[in-house]
C-alpha cells in the first residue's frame, strides 16, 4: 500500500473501524455449540459490546457466518450454499473444535473440518470453546476486518492446502 | 409381572413362537421367529395380561463379527506380551448371541398399567433379510424401522415409507452392519478426507 | 372446507392452489436443524413432511470402536442441554451390565447433578421458545439463571456444558468444599428467574394465545408414537421413569409429577416450568439427606498447601502427617483425592480409576490406572445385554449395551426420547396454522444431538 495516499488510508481505516464494529452475523447453529453461542450472545458475556448482537437470520445480509457445530456431510451442501449467497465483503468463524477439523467425530457422517468446502478466517478450537474464546476469537475477526479496508484487498482466507487434506 | 413370570406367561400362550428366553440382569429378553411376530405383537399390546403400550425402541444388532473382534493390547506388537485384563466373570451368564443369523431386530416394550418390560429378538438371516413392520400396532414403529433401514438394510414388510431417515439418498450402504468401516466417507461435496 | 380435500376455485373467487412450503433445515425459528415440508392451503398446513438426520455424527459406531469409558464424552454430546443426565444413564446401564452397586453417597451426587442439568434443559427450552415467540426478555432472564447452574456444574465437574464427569462405577470426584451454599443460591436465583418468567409468560395475552390449543396431542395417540416425558405428561399422563421404575435413589424423595389436561402446547409449558420446581425440590431433599463426606484432616496450619509444594516436601522425606495435609489441587481434579474416594466409587479394582495420589505415588496404583486406560485394556465386563432407562429431560432416555466380553463395547443404543416426539410432528402440525410450526415446534425440545445421533 505504499502508493496510496493520506485520504485512502484514512478513508481504508475509518471504513475499516465502522465494519468491525458493526458485524450482522449469521449465527448457522447446528449442535452443541449453540448453547455457548447462546451464552455468549446473552446478557452474562453481552457480545453486544463487540458491535456483534444482531444476528441477521437472512445470509444475504449477513457479514460474518458463524458455524457452531458439527457439519455432518447430510449438511454440507446446505452450508456451501448459505456461504455463497452471502454477499462480498464476508468472513466466516469457524466456532468448536468439530467445525475446525471434525473433532472426535472421525467417521463416515462428519466432514473433517468446514475448511475443506469453504474458506475459513478465524478458528476458535474448543469442545465447546467457553465464552471467553469466543469473544477473543471475535476480537481477532475484529483486527482481521479492520486490515481489510475499503478497498476489497484481503488477506488470503485460510483454507487447507490439498495437500494436507488427506 | 416379574421377568420369569412374563415369560413363563408368553411361553404358555406362544409355545411354538417363542425359541428362547433369558433374563439376564432381569431383563425378559424372548426369542421370537419372525413369522409369529405380529401376532405376538397385537396379542402383547392388547392382551390384559400385558398392555405392552409402549414400544419404547426398535433397533437391531449385527452379531457378524461377534467373538472374532481382535482384542488389540498396547505392547502387543513390539512382542512384549502384554494380555487384556480378563474378562470379569458372571455368575449367571449369558446365554449369548443367537447363531447363526447374522441380524437381531431388538424391540424394547413397556407397560405402562403394569410397569413390566419385555425385550423381543426377531432373529434376522442376511440373504433374506426382511421382517413383518410393526407400524400397524405401534405408530412409534415408523420412524424406528426407518432407521433400522438405514442403519443396517433390513427391510420392513407392509412399511408405508421405508426409505432413509438419517443419511443421505447418495450414502451407498448401511454404516451401522460391522462390515462398513468406520470412517469410510461419502462426501456430497468436498474432497474425500 | 375440508381441509382434506383440494381446494377448488369458488366462482367470482380467485383461483386457490395449494403450496409447498420449506421450512429448514436452517431456519432462524427453529432451534434446531430439521426440514418441514409443508404443504399448505392459504395459512392451514394440510400435510407435512419431517427429514432429520442433519447433525447425524456416528454415535453409536464410535461407540463401538472406544472403550467403555471412553464413550463418556461422546455421551456429553447426545443432549448436550442436559449431558449430566445422558452421562448418568450410560454409566449405570454398564453397571448393570457389570452387576455393580455405587456407594449411597454416589447415588446422591448423581441425582443432584442430574436435576441441576433438568433444570438447565427445561430453562433452555422455555427460553428459547418463548424467544421465538417474541418473548426476548425471557429468553434473556432465562440464559441468566442457566449461568448460575453452569457455574455450580463447572465447580463439580471441571466444565460449563461437555462435564463427562460419571465413571463406570462411580464419579468423577466428590462435591467440592462449598457446593451446598453455592447450590443453595443458585436455586435461589432460579426461583427468582422462574417467577419472574411465569409473571411475564403465564398470563401474557400474546403467549397464552400462541401456545392454547396449538399442537394439541391425545394421551392415545402419544403412547403410541412412543412419546415420554414432559410431553406425554402434558397431555395427562403421569409416567415418570424416576417414579414408576425408580432408579439411583429417586425412591426416597418427595416431588410430584405434574400432568396437563389438554395436551397442547400451553400445557407442556406449564408442566415444564413445574418439573423445575419440583427438581429443586428434589436437589433441597439431596443436600438435606446425602451421606456425610469424608473429613478432611486439619493440618497443623489450618491451611491446604498447594500440591506442588507437597510433592517436594515427600520428596525430601518430609512425609511426617503428610497424609492429613489437604493439597490444592487443579480444579479439574478437583474430588478425586483418595480421602474422598470412598464415597463416590464402588470399590471394584477393575473398573474404577484409582485415586490420583494412588495413581501418582505407588506402583499398584499406576499399573491400576493404566490398565484401565491404555488402548486394548480397560473394562471387561461379561458377555451380555442390559436397556436401562433413565428419565432425560425430554423423557425415557434408554442405553442397550450389548458386550462381547472385550474391552469396547459391541454396541451401543441410546433411545432418544425426542425422536419419538418428532416422529409425531406431522400429526401435531397437521390441521394448524402455519404460525403454530414455531410454538409446537419450541415445546418438542428437539435436540439435533440426541435426534439424530
Amino acid at each position: 500500500m505504499s502508493e496510496a495516499g493520506f485520504f485512502t488510508t484514512r478513508l481504508d481505516e475509518a471504513v475499516g473501524w465502522a465494519r468491525k464494529f458493526s458485524i450482522f452475523q449469521y449465527p448457522f447453529v447446528t449442535a452443541c455449540c449453540g448453547m455457548e453461542y447462546m451464552a455468549t450472545a446473552c446478557s452474562h458475556y453481552d457480545v453486544d459490546r463487540f458491535g456483534a448482537g444482531l444476528p441477521r437470520f437472512s445470509p444475504r445480509q449477513a457479514d460474518v457466518l458463524f458455524v457452531v457445530g458439527t457439519i455432518s456431510h447430510k449438511m454440507a451442501p446446505v452450508l456451501k450454499r448459505i456461504y455463497d449467497q452471502m454477499a462480498e465483503p464476508k468472513w466466516v468463524v469457524a466456532f468448536g473444535v468439530c467445525t475446525c477439523t471434525g473433532g472426535f467425530y472421525d467417521n463416515y457422517a462428519t466432514v473433517m473440518g468446514i475448511d475443506t468446502i469453504i474458506p475459513v478466517d478465524v478458528y476458535i478450537p474448543g469442545c465447546p470453546p467457553r465464552p471467553e474464546y469466543v469473544l477473543d476469537g471475535l476480537m481477532k475477526l475484529q483486527v482481521k476486518i479492520q486490515e481489510h479496508g475499503v478497498s476489497g484487498a484481503r488477506s488470503a482466507p485460510e483454507s487447507r492446502p490439498a495437500e494436507l487434506v488427506r | 409381572m416379574n421377568a420369569a413370570s412374563l415369560i413363563q406367561a408368553l411361553r404358555d400362550r406362544f409355545p411354538h413362537a417363542v425359541q428362547a428366553a433369558h433374563s439376564y440382569r432381569g431383563d425378559a429378553t424372548v426369542l421370537i421367529g419372525r413369522e409369529s411376530l405380529l401376532e405376538v405383537a397385537r396379542t402383547l399390546k392388547e392382551d390384559p395380561a400385558f398392555q405392552m403400550s409402549f414400544l419404547m425402541d426398535l433397533t437391531a444388532v449385527d452379531f457378524s463379527a461377534y467373538g472374532k473382534k481382535r482384542s488389540p493390547a498396547f505392547f502387543a506388537h513390539s512382542g512384549v506380551a502384554v494380555k487384556p485384563s480378563p474378562e470379569i466373570p458372571d455368575e449367571e451368564p449369558w446365554p449369548g448371541p443367537p447363531a447363526p443369523a447374522r441380524f437381531v431386530v431388538v424391540c424394547h416394550l413397556f407397560s405402562l398399567p403394569l410397569k413390566h418390560r419385555l425385550r423381543i429378538e426377531i432373529p434376522v438371516e442376511e440373504a433374506d433379510a426382511e421382517v413383518d413392520s410393526l407400524t400397524s400396532v405401534w405408530a412409534s414403529a415408523n420412524w424406528l424401522e426407518r432407521e433400522v433401514w438405514d442403519m443396517f438394510g433390513i427391510r420392513f414388510h407392509g412399511h408405508p415409507n421405508l426409505k432413509r431417515i438419517l443419511m443421505y439418498d447418495e450414502f451407498v450402504g448401511h454404516p451401522l452392519r460391522k462390515d462398513y468401516p468406520v470412517n469410510k466417507r461419502q462426501p456430497l461435496i468436498g474432497p474425500i478426507n | 372446507m375440508d381441509p382434506t380435500q383440494t381446494p377448488k376455485s369458488i366462482p367470482g373467487e380467485p383461483e386457490t392452489r395449494e403450496m409447498l412450503l420449506n421450512v429448514g433445515p436452517a431456519h432462524p425459528s427453529m432451534h434446531g436443524i430439521i426440514r418441514i415440508i409443508a404443504k399448505l392451503d392459504g395459512e392451514q398446513v394440510l400435510d407435512t413432511d419431517v427429514e432429520i438426520g442433519f447433525l447425524h455424527r456416528g454415535f453409536e459406531k464410535m461407540a463401538e470402536t472406544v472403550d467403555y469409558n471412553g464413550v463418556m464424552p461422546y455421551t456429553d454430546r447426545l443432549n448436550y442441554v442436559s449431558p449430566l443426565i445422558n452421562n448418568v444413564g450410560y454409566c449405570m446401564a454398564v453397571e448393570k451390565l457389570l452387576g455393580l452397586s455405587v456407594p449411597e453417597r454416589c447415588h446422591y451426587i448423581r441425582v443432584i447433578v442430574s436435576e441441576i442439568s433438568r433444570i438447565t434443559d427445561h430453562l433452555t427450552c422455555v427460553g428459547a421458545g418463548a424467544m421465538e415467540l417474541g418473548a426476548f426478555s425471557v429468553f434473556l432472564y432465562m440464559i441468566k439463571a442457566r449461568e448460575f447452574l453452569w457455574e455450580l456444574v463447572e465447580m463439580v465437574t471441571g466444565a460449563r456444558l461437555t462435564v463427562s464427569y460419571c465413571r463406570v462405577g462411580g464419579v468423577k470426584g466428590d462435591l467440592p468444599e462449598g457446593f451446598e451454599a453455592q447450590c443453595r443460591h443458585a436455586l435461589q436465583e432460579t426461583r427468582k428467574v422462574l417467577k419472574e418468567a411465569d409473571a411475564l409468560l403465564t398470563r401474557n395475552r400474546i403467549f397464552v394465545d400462541r401456545m392454547s390449543g396449538t399442537g394439541k396431542i391425545s394421551a392415545e395417540d402419544a403412547i403410541s408414537y412412543g412419546i415420554t416425558g414432559p410431553f406425554l405428561r402434558g397431555s395427562g399422563v403421569a409416567y415418570d421413569v424416576r417414579k414408576d421404575c425408580p432408579y439411583a435413589v429417586y425412591d426416597r424423595f418427595e416431588f410430584d409429577v405434574p400432568v396437563g389436561t389438554r395436551g397442547d402446547n400451553y400445557d407442556r409449558y406449564l408442566v415444564r416450568m413445574e418439573e423445575m420446581e419440583q427438581s429443586i425440590r428434589i436437589v433441597e431433599q439431596a443436600l438435606r439427606d446425602i451421606p456425610p463426606g469424608p473429613v478432611l484432616a486439619n493440618p497443623e496450619t489450618g491451611r491446604p498447601i498447594p500440591a506442588a509444594e507437597m510433592v517436594d516436601e515427600g520428596k525430601m522425606g518430609r512425609i511426617a502427617g503428610i497424609v492429613d495435609h489437604r493439597a490444592v489441587i487443579d480444579p479439574t481434579l478437583e474430588g478425586a483425592a483418595k480421602s474422598q474416594h470412598g464415597g463416590i466409587e464402588a470399590g471394584e479394582k477393575r473398573v474404577f480409576l484409582p485415586a490420583k495420589e494412588d495413581t501418582y505415588g505407588n506402583i499398584e496404583g499406576l499399573m491400576q490406572h493404566f490398565k484401565l486406560v491404555m488402548y486394548g485394556h480397560g473394562i471387561r465386563p461379561p458377555k451380555g445385554e442390559v436397556y436401562f432407562p433413565v428419565e432425560g429431560a425430554n423423557g425415557e432416555l434408554g442405553f442397550y449395551v450389548v458386550s462381547d466380553g472385550t474391552g469396547s463395547a459391541y454396541r451401543v443404543r441410546v433411545r432418544p426420547p425426542c425422536f419419538a416426539i418428532m416422529a409425531a410432528l406431522p400429526k401435531l402440525l397437521v390441521g394448524d396454522m402455519i404460525a403454530d410450526i414455531t410454538p409446537t415446534f419450541g415445546s418438542i425440545n428437539m435436540i439435533g444431538g440426541e435426534l439424530d445421533r
